[in-house]
């Protein structure tokens, strides 16, 4: 039992972190019909700029953790998302209206292209983080095991569910997620109901960007070691999750991440942890057979 | 745009289109078209199939550039736009141009309400402070959402479909979102409507309906109105004036009654035995079938 729930927790920790970048995914998929595969090395660049952050607070002697997350935080998500804008205006605006193919393989190339920049920069070595965040609740303790909830775990879960609502109500009550969500249905009549099209669709960049860099500097806390490589793993089981929760739909992507968080935790957990990626990815297959447009995606109805 | 000065009274033009011509590679889909629409006036363009009337929609709708010409928009009250030249966006932003579809194109997953609020997007961007404040709640932005809202509710209560205010739009019955297109044109506050076909599928009762909608719109709101229409019973009940359409060129322009005694409108729109009146295109394309 105690284990079982400490898996739950590892799970939902990892998922949370899935289903912010999963977010960026949906909504680009959603407004422009396009997978910005780049997308994972934006969530990778976020984790080196928070690292680099600590190191720069960490020399300008900023102790107090709380400030200093606070700090890393809104730097990360402010620059993440010049880097999404970035991406949007030089590499994917241009090629608006051209042959899908076209920018999924510019998407691609993108990616490829961050990554080498990256690794460039910062060499290819891992860097790593000694732990900022340390200690924890204990409890259900066995004879030899005890349910661990670090408080690095419960800033994961709250921030994560704090940015969602957040989000959400952003996309329902706002005027620009009414735009965005008329853009998503039809970019031709949005403009002519006076939409700036071309805005909507940058500030869509960014908005999945700054959600990524959140998850890049939980995933650098979670894990304390990051290299130039990990956007393309954790990008791809985003992806993932997007499809899997419904690509085009937020709540959809949130599930979907928790799922394979959940599915990864418990599959490495009880099974084995070589395989725990194969349990991913077949388990969406699975889902997909029996529902092509995943599990809270709208079906396409033809109209007649 | 060069300010003109400020012109309130009747009979004053609202769009001039001068030579307008746009041409799709070899096919040339309006020749050299030219004619004056009046503010506070149904404008009617009619013309059989493929005449050139929608694509002269799109472009002064800004969807396409047209290859040569110039359509110039009278702005009541903030002088005058070339509607040729501007960005997409900014044409009903701007210069209060708005436009209904053949094959509507409403939000279809949005409320029937909502697809009302997003055509008045633009207010409520500049009230929110383009987003910043909106989210955090401020009552600026309340404000102006709840004048929005109001203004919907005119339209629906106009458009009688306030009972149905929160359905998905795709749901609604095929009448009720063409009145609901036209409902939501008009929540751009703009000075030129244009419609397309708006009687297209609907019965004599509901086009009786629309007649009387439109002579609504043009006197209450005072607004312009191109309108796109093979309904003759529409066209010849409510214009004030009559654009004809040929293959792409201009063979009529005048009150109801001068257009339908018109000859050339006749042969258009009837044929006529080999004449050598006939334009040398339409007399070919008769000599082939």
């Amino acid at each position: 039992m105690g284990y079982f729930l400490q898996q739950l927790i590892n799970g939902l920790t990892l998922g949370m972190i899935y289903g912010l970048i999963a977010i960026g995914y949906t909504m680009v998929y959603g407004i422009i019909g396009m997978i910005n595969f780049a997308h994972g090395e934006i969530f990778m660049i976020s984790a080196f700029i928070s690292i680099i952050t600590f190191l720069v607070l960490g020399l300008l002697g900023m102790g107090w953790v709380p400030l200093a997350l606070v700090l890393i935080l809104v730097t990360t998500m402010l620059l993440t998302a010049v880097y999404g804008w970035a991406l949007e205006r030089v590499a994917y605006r241009p090629l608006r209206g051209s042959p899908r193919l076209a920018a999924l393989i510019t998407a691609i190339g993108m990616s490829i292209f961050l990554q080498n920049y990256v690794q460039l920069l910062q060499g290819a070595r891992i860097k790593p983080l000694q732990p900022v965040i340390s200690g924890g609740f204990r409890f259900l303790s066995e004879s030899d095991f005890s349910v661990n909830l670090s408080y690095l775990q419960i800033f994961i879960i709250v921030l994560t569910i704090c940015l969602m609502l957040g989000f959400t109500a952003l996309i329902n009550r706002t005027a620009l997620g009414r735009a965005q969500r008329a853009c998503e249905q039809d970019l031709g009549m949005a403009a002519l109901v006076g939409i700036d099209v071309d805005r909507t669709i940058s500030l869509t960049f960014v908005m999945g960007a700054a959600l990524a860099s959140v998850a890049g500097l939980m995933f650098l806390l979670n894990y304390g070691v990051i290299d130039f490589y990990i956007g393309f793993l954790a990008g791809i089981k985003a992806f993932t999750a997007a499809v899997l929760g419904g690509i085009g739909s937020l709540p959809g992507a949130m599930l979907g991440g928790l799922l394979i968080g959940l599915i990864e935790a418990f599959w490495s957990a009880y099974f084995t942890v070589e395989y725990k990626d194969v349990a991913v990815f077949s388990i969406m297959i699975l889902v997909l057979i029996f529902r092509p447009t995943g599990l809270l995606g709208k079906p396409d109805i033809e109209k007649v | 745009m060069n300010n003109r000065a400020t012109s309130d009274h009747h009979d004053t033009s609202l769009l001039t289109v001068e030579h307008l011509s746009m041409r799709f590679g070899g096919l040339v889909a309006v020749d050299d078209v030219s004619f004056r629409a009046n503010d506070r006036e149904i404008t009617a363009i009619i013309g059989p199939n493929g005449a050139g009337k929608t694509t002269m929609f799109n472009c002064l709708t800004g969807f396409y550039k047209p290859s040569v010409g110039q359509l110039t928009l009278h702005h009541p009250h903030k002088g005058d736009y070339q509607l040729e030249r501007m960005e997409e966006f900014h044409i009903p932003q701007q210069a209060g141009v708005a436009r209904t579809f053949q094959n509507i194109r409403l939000f279809p997953a949005m409320s029937v309400l909502e697809n009302l609020i997003i055509a008045q997007h633009n207010e409520l961007m500049r009230a929110s402070g383009y987003t910043v404040t909106g989210l955090l709640g401020l009552q600026h932005y309340k404000r102006a959402e709840r004048k929005a809202v109001e203004f919907s509710r005119y339209w629906l209560d106009r458009m009688g479909l306030t009972a149905r205010a929160e359905w998905e739009a795709g749901n609604l019955p095929y009448g009720d979102q063409r009145r609901l297109e036209i409902a939501r044109a008009m929540c751009i506050k703009p000075v030129l409507l244009c419609l397309d076909e708006p009687a297209a599928g609907l019965n004599a009762r509901e086009s009786a309906l629309l007649n009387e909608l439109l002579l609504f719109i043009r006197d209450e709101h005072k607004i312009g109105m191109l309108l796109i229409e093979h309904d003759m019973s529409v066209v010849m009940g409510i214009s004030d004036h009559i654009v004809v359409l040929d293959y792409g060129r201009k063979i009529s322009d005048g009150t109801p009654e001068s257009v339908r005694n018109d000859p050339a409108v006749i042969r258009a729109y009837l044929g006529e035995e080999e004449d050598a009146e006939l334009p040398p295109k339409v007399a070919r394309d008769i000599k082939k079938n």
